[in-house]
C-alpha cells in the first residue's frame, strides 16, 4: 500500500467495494512498517496483532484505516512510554478518549510513535529509544516532540497520525517533514490519557499528508468529554464543510516580526509566495503586530517547565513505571528512580519548574510569566478582531542537522518561537506545505480565533490545491 | 540572580532528583544560561496586568459523585513495580537507626 498516493477517501473507497478487506489493509501497512521504517525508526512499538474492527466502512470514514499514535498517549493493553526511561515497561489498562473514540469510528490503531521524551524537545533527539530521521533527509532531524509521528505521515508508512502540541510539537515537525498538521483550539480534544506535561498548553492534534485527511480524523476525536474538564460542549461541525471553497474576502494577518531577519531567508521566500497566491485569489492581507513576540520563548519555557515539574511529580517509583533497585529506603525509591529513569532535557525542565515556583523565585518568575501571558493573549485578541486569520512561517528555518542543537538547550528551545503564542492564547494553529527550501519542506502556519478551526481548514486546503506540495516525494526515501 | 551549585543542590532536593557531584558543575552552568534567558521578562512592564493561568471558555463544570465501577483490583496493580497480596511494596519507610 502507497499511503503516499492514497488518502483517507481513497482508501475508504477501495474498502467499500471490498477491493481491499481491512485486515489486508493492516497486514499491508505492517508490512510497509518493517520495509521503511529501519530506515525512518518512527515507531517505538508496532502492534503486529493490531485489532480490526468490525464498523462497516459505509458507515464511517476511518473505519479499518489503520492510524499511528504519538506514544504519549495511552492505549489498552499497548505499551506506552512517552518515549522514556521510566515508562518503558508501562502497559496501560486503558484508552485516552482519543484512541476510544478512534476505535468507536473503526480505526485500526497500528502502532506507537517515537517524540521527544515527554514530549520536552524539538527535534525527537531526547527519545530515550531512538533518533528518528527526517524523510528528507536522513541525516536531518524530524523536528519534535511528534518526530515519529510527522515522518511516518511523510514517509508513507501511515496515512495519518496523532501528536501532541504543547509549545509547536505538531506544527514544527510537520513543517519540517512537508506533511499538513493541525493542533485545535484548546478545549476541543479531551487530554484523558495524554500524559501530561503542561496542562495549561497541551492539546491533541492530527498529522496528515493531505488536509482533508486530518479534517476527518479531527471530525471524529473532537468534542466534549466528561473526563477532561477544559473540553468545551460548543457542538464539532463537519471541518470538511470548510474544504473546496476559495478564499475571496479572508482578512489575513501578517505579523512582521514573524518575518524578521531571526527568519531564514528561503522560508521567508516560501511562505511569502503562498501569501500572494492568497492575494491574488482575492484575499484581503493585512500587515500586523505581535509587539510581545520577543518574549514568547522565556515565558513559555518558565510556565511549561513549571507545570511540568508539578506533573512530573507522579513518576516516584511506586505505581508504576521504572523503580530503581539501588534504592535502600522511601526517599531512595523516588530519588533513584527520578534520576535513573528521567533522561537530560527532563530533569533540566523539572528543575527549571521547581526553580521558578519555589520560594523567593515566583514572584519574578512564574507570576511575571503569567502576566506576560495575558499581554501576549491581548496581542492575538487585538488582530483578531479585524482578521479572519493569521499566517507566517512555522518555523525559523528548515529541518536542521541531527546532533547540531542537542547540546545547546536555548538553541533548540529558540525553534519554538513562531510556534509557542497559539498554545499561550489557547487558539487552534496548523501548518501546510509552503514548498522546498534547499530541498527541506517549508510551512506556513496558520492561526484562528478559538473554536474556528474551519478557517484553518478553508486556507489550508486552498493553499494545497493551488501548489499541490504532496505530489512531491521525499527524497530520502530514494536509494 | 547568581546561580550558584548550592542553589542547583537545593532545588535538585525540591525536585526530588540527584547528581553525581561531577554532573552539578556543568549543569550549573547550563541552568544559570536558561534562568538568564528566563529573567528577560522583568523587562516587561506588567503593571495591573492579571495573570493568565488558564484558558478556558467557561467555568470549570462538575459531573455528579457517583462511584462507578472502572477496572477491577488486579488490573489497576498491573503496573506496580512490587506487590503483594494486593498491596503496593515500597522499601522501609522509617530507618531503624532513626528510633535510636
Amino acid at each position: 500500500m502507497d499511503y503516499l498516493k492514497e488518502t483517507i477517501d481513497s482508501l475508504n473507497e477501495k474498502l467499500t467495494k471490498g477491493e481491499i478487506t481491512p485486515e489486508q489493509l493492516r497486514d499491508e501497512t505492517l508490512a510497509k512498517i518493517k520495509e521503511i521504517d529501519p530506515k525512518i525508526k518512527a515507531f517505538i512499538t508496532v502492534d503486529d496483532a493490531a485489532k480490526v474492527s468490525s464498523v462497516s466502512p459505509k458507515e464511517s470514514k476511518l473505519a479499518g484505516i489503520p492510524i499511528g499514535i504519538k506514544d504519549n498517549i495511552v492505549t489498552d493493553g499497548l505499551k506506552t512510554t512517552a518515549a522514556s526511561h521510566i515508562l518503558d515497561n508501562f502497559v496501560p489498562v486503558y484508552d485516552a478518549t482519543v484512541i476510544e473514540k478512534l476505535k468507536k469510528a473503526g480505526a485500526t490503531i497500528i502502532g506507537k510513535l517515537n517524540m521527544d521524551e515527554f514530549a520536552m524537545g524539538s527535534s525527537t533527539e531526547t527519545s530515550y529509544f531512538a533518533k528518528t530521521h527526517n524523510p528528507w533527509n536522513l541525516d536531518k532531524v524530524p523536528g519534535g516532540s511528534s518526530g515519529g509521528s510527522a515522518a511516518a505521515v511523510a514517509a508513507g508508512e501511515v496515512v495519518a497520525a496523532l501528536g501532541s502540541d504543547t509549545g509547536g510539537s505538531v506544527r514544527q515537525p510537520a513543517a519540517f517533514n512537508g506533511i499538513f498538521g493541525i493542533k485545535p483550539t484548546y478545549g476541543r480534544v479531551s487530554r484523558w490519557g495524554l500524559i501530561a506535561f503542561a496542562s495549561s498548553l497541551d492539546q491533541i492534534g492530527v498529522l496528515s499528508k493531505r488536509v482533508k485527511d486530518s479534517a476527518e480524523v479531527l471530525n471524529v476525536i473532537a468534542g466534549y468529554d466528561e473526563h477532561d474538564s477544559t473540553v468545551s460542549e460548543k457542538p464539532v461541525p463537519d471541518y470538511t464543510e470548510a474544504l473546496g471553497k476559495d478564499v475571496k474576502g479572508v482578512r489575513v494577518a501578517v505579523p512582521k516580526e514573524y518575518f524578521s531577519d531571526a527568519v531564514d531567508q528561503g522560508v521567508r521566500d516560501a511562505v511569502t509566495k503562498q501569501i500572494e497566491v492568497l492575494k491574488n485569489a482575492g484575499a484581503i492581507i493585512n500587515e500586523v503586530s505581535l509587539p510581545y513576540t520577543k518574549y514568547v520563548v522565556p515565558t513559555y519555557y518558565i510556565i511549561a517547565s513549571s507545570e511540568a515539574s508539578s506533573n512530573l511529580q507522579r513518576f516516584d517509583g511506586i505505581r508504576y513505571g521504572y523503580r530503581s533497585e539501588n534504592a535502600k529506603n522511601l526517599l531512595d525509591v523516588y530519588l533513584k528512580s527520578r534520576s535513573e529513569g528521567f533522561g537530560q532535557e527532563v530533569k533540566r525542565r523539572i528543575m527549571l519548574g521547581s526553580f521558578t515556583l519555589s520560594a523567593g523565585s515566583y514572584d519574578a518568575f512564574f507570576r511575571q510569566a503569567t502576566k506576560v501571558r495575558t499581554l501576549i493573549v491581548r496581542d492575538f485578541e487585538r488582530v483578531f478582531e479585524d482578521n479572519d486569520v493569521i499566517v507566517g512561517p512555522t518555523t525559523t528555518t528548515t529541518a536542521f542537522g541531527i546532533g547540531e542543537e542537542i547540546s545547546d538547550p536555548l538553541k533548540m528551545y529558540n525553534n519554538d518561537i513562531l510556534t509557542i503564542s497559539a498554545n499561550m492564547a489557547g487558539v487552534p494553529a496548523a501548518s501546510v506545505p509552503a514548498g522546498l527550501s534547499d530541498g527541506m519542506p517549508v510551512g506556513m502556519q496558520i492561526m484562528a480565533k478559538r473554536f474556528d478551526e474551519a478557517s484553518i481548514f478553508r486556507v489550508a486546503d486552498f493553499i494545497e490545491r493551488q501548489n499541490e506540495f504532496y505530489k512531491e516525494t521525499p527524497k530520502g526515501l530514494e536509494d | 540572580m547568581k546561580i550558584t551549585e548550592e542553589t542547583i543542590k537545593h532545588v535538585a532536593e525540591l525536585s526530588r532528583l540527584e547528581f553525581k557531584e561531577d554532573e552539578i558543575g556543568g549543569f550549573t552552568a547550563q541552568m544559570s544560561d536558561i534562568i538568564k534567558m528566563a529573567e528577560q521578562l522583568s523587562a516587561v512592564d506588567t503593571t495591573g496586568v492579571p495573570e493568565t493561568v488558564q484558558i478556558v471558555d467557561r467555568d470549570t463544570t462538575f459531573r455528579e459523585d457517583k462511584p462507578e465501577h472502572w477496572q477491577d483490583r488486579d488490573t489497576m496493580l498491573k503496573n506496580v513495580p512490587e506487590k503483594a497480596n494486593g498491596y503496593i511494596k515500597v522499601p522501609v519507610i522509617i530507618n531503624k537507626d532513626d528510633n535510636d
